[in-house]
């Protein structure tokens, strides 16, 4: 219920937020209400991911190729290109299906490694699926992408045809639903007994499989539910830009996915969610009007010798990846629980008082 | 005591059956790519005009192997010590290439330099330079993002050693160049011959570097105190902290080689190919740790075997016509190995340390 709500207050709430004063430079109602469309795309992402790296404490580095996998089977399923003109609706219960598939295909051989290696095949399956896309031109247009897929459409149903590409309400809302399904379903599987079941296998692996969990198929399970939210996400980011190629899948989306994860809260759906609408805005919104801002000032160029500095002149957003990197090392070494806790994670994390007195002997020794 | 024995013959671990086996790969190697280049269907060559063509691209092969095994002696080193995947390993690899970017073109050197002494003096310079600068970037990042997350869960130091990595390629990006930059490439392209062999001076000057320092690292671990260090530590971190190993210094040394090395890659990559970019780390860093892993990680010996391995994988792909998948080649052999042989080649040997 309280999912219900909170996703009805953010419905009204976001879109009245952009009529306050402040806001109203940064652009208008309608470009705010796209862009939390796209925002929504990677909150389904971090929630995804947060069930993987969160709960069941598995490193998925290679995350945006899931995402890769639900936008192509929606550009399959819906494009010219292939011929078909299946509707969104079922196609996202395919794509979720397929990338689920794929991380069953990926998962089965490779979870029995210990953490560090999974890691690295998923980042290497990361850098293979674009590549396969890129390289099998003759199925997937290659570089070029696959064009002209079709819209979502509601077939008259509150007078709502296909979606367009002028009004970015009917996608705003569409993913809030498709949110608010992914998000009451891995809220309650989060208590559930598989839920409980990968917090222990993140905790100790040797004493879960003591107590009897299975725990090649509960990381499976969570492997697969996370790549097919990634897949759900793929459909409907591919719907909404209509246009699907191989560089918008590249391992900087892991990144950027995983920064959202790990800023909000490892383990927690509401940080994660939080910290991908978050990171999210910042980079679209707040890097470019920080620029603009910055260049308004008229800051004079500094002179320091040989190497002079006109603030004017930068453009901040190149330094979006540097901003994560820095992020993802300073809460690793400040605050790994993430901006919003769990709770569970919050006293995992951080040391009872008799290990920090342990620790502290290190820091002394070093 | 078992340590003395290796120390004073420190290649009595290598059976004998070794370099036979390792003789009997690279012919295969090469007659494979001798059929690649004969069945290319662009050139049409005879046997005998396809020999110095696959004679060049084993050779390149080689060249290409040493780069990789440089790097991924780093990764293994630093596995085995701390048992940490260092992603930040390729990162260091890239910065190197800037390095020695930067000080031949500050010191005005744009192509070929033909006197042999000065020759010697800048690649000298150009050396130490880097393996000096990334060493010591190697130990600082050691110190300051690594040391205090040694006893954190396994996760946290994953993380931020991905966090590393983005944060030197993008000040890379941000404080030097987006695109691709061209490097002075001051070795001549003279090309020795001996007898029906063909080597460029570049080739010949690569390989004879990284097996020297190959060797170089083998005796340092294998007969000096340090590195005696080092291997008691990588066995057993505690122990070797109760025997009087100081095991912060041990490890900041280890960062401090592994580095040194992929900084000397560095400056190879920009003598070599004459070409650097911020994002070359990446792709290079994944291969060398496939390197790593194939040779059995925490084994020096087996990362160098393995750097070889993964440059003939992606020489005998470009060569069959299918480059642009070397890519996925090299990637779906890491999960392979992963799931079927983890130890890698030589793994069983030094199995404990992995």
């Amino acid at each position: 219920m309280t999912i219900v709500l909170a996703l009805a207050i953010t419905a009204v709430a976001l879109p009245l937020i952009v009529l306050l004063p402040p806001l109203n430079g940064f652009g208008t109602q309608r470009d705010f209400v796209g862009g939390f469309a796209d925002a929504g795309v990677f909150v389904l992402l971090a929630i995804g991911l947060n069930v993987v790296v969160g709960f069941a404490g598995l490193l998925d580095l290679g995350y945006a190729a899931f995402f890769a996998i639900g936008a192509y089977t929606y550009a399959y399923g819906a494009s010219p290109f292939s011929g078909l003109d299946i509707p969104f609706w079922p196609m996202l219960l395919v794509g979720a299906l397929v990338a689920a598939m794929f991380g069953v295909l990926l998962g089965a051989p490779t979870l029995r490694l210990r953490g560090d290696y999974l890691a690295i095949v998923t980042l290497g399956f990361g850098e293979i699926v674009p590549v396969v896309f890129l390289n099998a031109d003759t199925y997937t247009r290659g570089t070029n992408g696959i064009t002209g897929l079709s819209q979502p459409s509601l077939y008259g149903i509150f007078g709502i045809n296909g979606f367009g590409f002028t009004d970015p309400w009917p996608y705003f809302l569409t993913v809030l639903i498709v949110i608010a399904v992914a998000f009451s379903f891995l809220y309650r599987l989060q208590d559930s007994r598989v839920g409980r079941a990968w917090v222990a296998i993140r905790e100790d692996e040797l004493a879960a499989a003591s107590m009897g969990i299975n725990t090649i198929t509960t990381k499976l399970l969570a492997f697969s539910i996370g790549a097919s939210t990634s897949g759900l996400a793929g459909v409907f980011y591919a719907s909404k830009l209509s246009i699907v190629s191989p560089d918008q899948f590249g391992f900087t989306v892991s990144f950027t996915v995983l920064a959202m994860v790990v800023l909000g809260g490892m383990g927690n759906i509401w940080g994660a969610a939080a910290g991908a609408f978050i990171v999210y805005e910042i980079q679209s919104q707040g890097l470019k009007q920080l620029g603009a801002f910055v260049q308004s000032l008229h800051v004079p160029t500094l002179a320091l010798g040989p190497v002079s500095v006109n603030l004017g002149a930068i453009d901040f957003i190149n330094f979006q990846y540097l901003l994560y990197g820095l992020a993802l090392v300073l809460m690793m070494l400040l605050r790994p629980e993430g901006l919003f806790p769990s709770r569970r994670r919050r006293s995992e994390l951080h040391a009872t008082p008799d290990d920090a007195a342990d620790s502290a002997d290190v820091l002394v020794q070093a | 005591m078992t340590s003395a024995t290796a120390a004073r013959r420190p290649f009595a671990a290598i059976p004998w059956r070794a370099p036979l086996v390792a003789a009997f790969a690279l012919v295969i190697a090469y007659f494979v790519i001798l059929v690649g280049v004969l069945a290319d269907p662009s050139q049409h060559l005879t046997f005998v005009g396809a020999i110095p063509q696959a004679q060049a691209q084993f050779i390149n092969a080689v060249t290409i192997g040493a780069i990789y095994a440089l790097i991924a002696l780093g990764y293994t080193m630093v596995y085995g010590i701390i048992e940490l995947i260092n992603f930040a390993h390729g990162e260091i690899f890239m910065c190197g290439s800037f390095v020695s970017w930067w000080l031949l073109t500050t010191l005005g050197f744009s192509g070929a330099i033909s006197d042999p002494l000065l020759l010697i003096g800048v690649l000298i310079l150009a050396f130490a330079v880097s393996m000096l600068v990334m060493g010591i970037v190697g130990v600082v990042i050691e110190r300051l993002a690594y040391r205090r997350l040694r006893n954190a869960p396994r996760l946290a130091p994953l993380i931020t050693a991905i966090g590393v990595s983005f944060i030197l390629q993008n000040i890379v990006f941000v404080a030097i160049s987006n695109s691709i930059v061209t490097t002075p490439q001051i070795i001549p392209n003279t090309v020795l011959t001996f007898g029906p062999v063909t080597v460029g001076l570049i080739n010949l000057f690569t390989i004879v570097l990284a097996v020297g320092l190959m060797v170089a690292l083998h005796l340092f671990i294998s007969r000096t105190r340090l590195g005696r260090a080092m291997r008691s530590t990588a066995i057993d971190r505690e122990a070797a902290q109760l025997m009087g190993v100081d095991i912060n210094t041990t490890i900041a040394l280890t960062f401090f080689i592994g580095s040194a090395l992929a900084g000397a890659a560095g400056v190879v990559q920009g003598l070599y190919f004459g070409i650097t970019v911020f994002n070359i780390g990446f792709q290079a860093g994944l291969k060398a740790f496939t390197a790593a892993v194939l040779g059995g990680i925490g084994n020096t010996t087996g990362a160098a075997l393995g750097g070889f391995v993964i440059g003939f994988l992606e020489v005998i792909s470009s060569v069959w016509g299918q480059g642009r998948w070397s890519e996925a080649v090299v990637f779906g052999m890491l999960v392979l190995v992963l799931v079927f042989r983890p130890t890698g080649i030589l793994g069983q040997q030094l199995g404990d340390r992995a």
